[in-house]
């Protein structure tokens, strides 16, 4: 039977299938972070495992680290016990750990990329559902809960049922001011945020042939907010082109021999999936989102549909706007904003800061907003430095944080205070997400940027120049 | 992690009709800074649960003296979106809760209550409302939950749905086994396939 992208590399993952039950499913590359690894070396030494292989293991710290003075002592007790138990574990079994202040620290999804941890055909998890990432290169890649999290580490396995296979097709050419993070916040406004929930999914398309590694890992990340446990990208040139020489790729005959493996890496043209979905480039318009699930996003000269307009219960619906202030039929254009994010696993990337700065060149950021500009890892401030984006941040009136995680989830103090509302370009707009009571406006960095500049919602296509 | 084993559970429950629950709710990210597994009842739902000052919000389910020793919770569609946060499941167990039940979950949610002792219970939509009105009507409604036979029953009228489980974690539930116990047992075919693997 024809198979797709999605059976060929999960296929060839399977120790074992156990009767009526999951599949024994190996992991090419862990990561772990100082948050949902802690529990599991201790269950580990608990049971007097060890960690079987510390080669494919990969620790960095990213959700609790300040953005600030990272030279310093991490000031929250608590955050310090975490960053520490992450490198003492690390040390202990062997595993290479990128703590703070070291030049490969950054957030895991974007310094596995950097890297070159990530690779097509791979098998990818992380205590984090954001692993979905990785995904743009061919490889399957998911979140996984902290018992899992023990079991990759003492025996390079998790139990797995296969998931169920979606392709979502979005072919034509994307308009003007249309972001990777538009295309994802689309597709998940129309398939609801459990749209895809029991699916992995595989984009294909021109608008994904077209986009560069870095605007594929901004729509594979975002693919669990529709529910999906991950989705994937066919590897092709590009892909190639983006891991070639960087540091843990393989070299020399392991290239060859991995590029013949990654060539075979493509969904057959008789390949059945068990639902399929077509979209439009042309039907896709900078997003924004106006609620409290990633689902509920729209065009950002729309208005907020009425309650009669939107599948689920009203009661829920209402609760989510109440909690935002909004009311059904609001534009969402000209309101006042407090704050803007740049940054996360999701837009932290260097393209993502060419966007923003390609907006607030030559402008000025508004007084009314706090703005926190926040690169996904140490490389991506360097690339920032040495393109000269630097200066256009500066000379606008931002000022460039360190990196880390943020005020994605706002574990460090980089916490949105209640009742401000926030032009955010992170994955989640959950209530407090960005801090108790903070309300959330997903977005690109071109929204982030044009709404940053004018201090209320904007339409970054009214500051672009076609 | 070991928890107790799961047979058959008769209890009250904390209705929770909220959709698209997402684990940011049951736990908030501030309380993830713990390096062990201890107290995660303390912070379940804390933004629903407590004003900003601290003191019970007394209209939320969970704090309803009604319901108080329920070991059920029945939720709405979509329960446990978002984060992977496995400590979500913990919070969930910490509070004294063995089963959730809602018409839908997210993958991942779901999977981590299958490896922390909570059982997760999709019913159909229908029945799923069907528990609502009776809970609603009668804070008292004991429903049972029987995993051997995989039926979960409104005990006053009988009224029942069967649910789907699959039969390997269903056997882990009922003896109190995880994964790691499994896996464990078969290192050496582990490591013959590790050994096949391009990089």
């Amino acid at each position: 039977m024809a198979k797709t992208l999605f059976d060929k590399v999960w296929d060839s993952h399977v120790v074992r299938s156990v009767k009526d039950g999951p599949d024994v499913f190996f992991i090419d590359r862990h990561f772990i972070h100082e948050v949902t690894s802690p529990v599991a070396f201790l269950g580990l030494e608990s049971r007097g495992n060890s960690v079987v292989y510390p080669e494919r293991t990969f620790a960095t710290a990213d959700h609790n680290t300040p953005t600030i003075n990272q030279h310093l002592p991490v000031e929250d007790p608590l955050s310090a016990n975490q960053l520490d138990a992450l490198e003492n574990n690390a040390k202990k079994h062997g595993i290479s750990h990128w703590g703070l202040g070291d030049k490969n620290n950054g957030i895991v999804h974007v310094v596995g990329p950097e890297n070159g941890i990530t690779l097509p055909g791979a098998t990818i998890v992380c205590g984090d559902s954001h692993t979905s990432t990785h995904g743009a290169f061919g490889a399957i890649a998911f979140g996984i809960g902290t018992s899992e999290v023990e079991m990759v580490l003492s025996t390079q396995c998790i139990m797995q049922p296969k998931p169920k296979k979606m392709r979502i097709n979005v072919n034509g050419k994307l308009g003007l001011g249309v972001t990777p993070k538009d295309v994802a916040l689309y597709i998940i406004s129309k398939q609801t945020t459990s749209g895809a929930t029991g699916y992995f999914v595989e984009y294909a398309g021109d608008v994904f042939r077209d986009m560069s590694m870095e605007g594929r890992m901004t729509v594979c990340n975002l693919s669990i907010e529709m529910g999906a446990r991950g989705g994937m990208i066919a590897p092709d040139e590009k892909t190639f082109e983006y891991i070639k020489g960087r540091s843990l790729t393989p070299k020399g005959a392991d290239w060859d021999k991995a590029m013949k493996y990654w060539e075979t890496l493509y969904t057959e043209d008789d390949a059945q999936f068990d639902e399929e979905f077509n979209y439009d480039a042309s039907d896709i318009e900078p997003m924004i989102t106006y609620g409290t699930n990633p689902g509920m996003g729209m065009g950002v000269t729309k208005s907020i549909p009425t309650a009669a307009n939107v599948e689920g219960g009203a009661e829920t619906y209402k609760k989510s706007l109440g909690y935002m202030s909004f009311s059904e039929g609001d534009s969402m254009i000209g309101k006042p904003i407090d704050f803007v994010f740049l940054g996360s696993c999701t837009n932290g990337r260097i393209e993502d800061f060419r966007a923003f700065c390609s907006i607030v060149e030559g402008r000025k950021k508004a007084d009314n907003v706090t703005a926190w500009l926040v690169p996904g890892s140490h490389k991506v401030v360097d690339q920032i430095n040495a393109e000269g984006l630097g200066k256009i941040i500066t000379d606008a009136g931002f000022v460039l944080r360190e990196p880390g995680c943020s005020a994605c989830l706002a574990m460090n103090d980089d916490k949105i205070p209640a009742g401000k509302l926030s032009v955010s370009t992170s994955n989640r707009n959950f209530e407090g997400r960005q801090g108790p009571g903070s309300r959330t406006l997903l977005a690109s960095p071109l929204v982030a940027a044009a709404s940053a500049v004018e201090g209320v919602v904007t339409d970054p296509r009214t500051l672009l120049v076609s | 992690m070991a928890y107790d084993k799961f047979e058959v559970l008769t209890s009250t429950a904390y209705p929770l009709p909220i959709e698209n629950v997402d684990t940011d709710q049951i736990i908030p990210a501030r309380f993830l800074k713990a390096t062990e597994r201890v107290d995660f009842d303390k912070n379940f739902f804390r933004d629903w649960r407590y004003n900003q000052d601290g003191t019970p919000k007394a209209d939320f389910p969970l704090n309803k003296e009604i319901y108080a020793g329920s070991k059920i919770l029945v939720g709405g569609r979509n329960f446990g979106s978002g984060s992977s946060r496995e400590h979500a499941a913990w919070s969930v167990y910490d509070f004294g809760l063995r089963c959730v039940i809602s018409s839908a979950f997210a993958d991942i949610f779901k999977g981590n209550c299958l490896n922390v002792g909570v059982l997760p219970v999709q019913v159909s939509p229908e029945f799923a409302d069907k528990l609502f009105d009776a809970i609603m009507a009668d804070p008292k409604t004991e429903i049972k939950v029987d995993l051997p036979n995989q039926k979960v029953t409104l005990v006053a009228t009988g009224e029942s749905e069967s649910f789907d489980i699959n039969s390997y974690k269903k056997d882990n539930m009922l003896n109190g086994f995880d994964d790691i116990d499994y896996l464990k047992n078969i290192e050496n075919e582990i490591s013959a396939f590790a050994e096949t693997r391009p990089f």
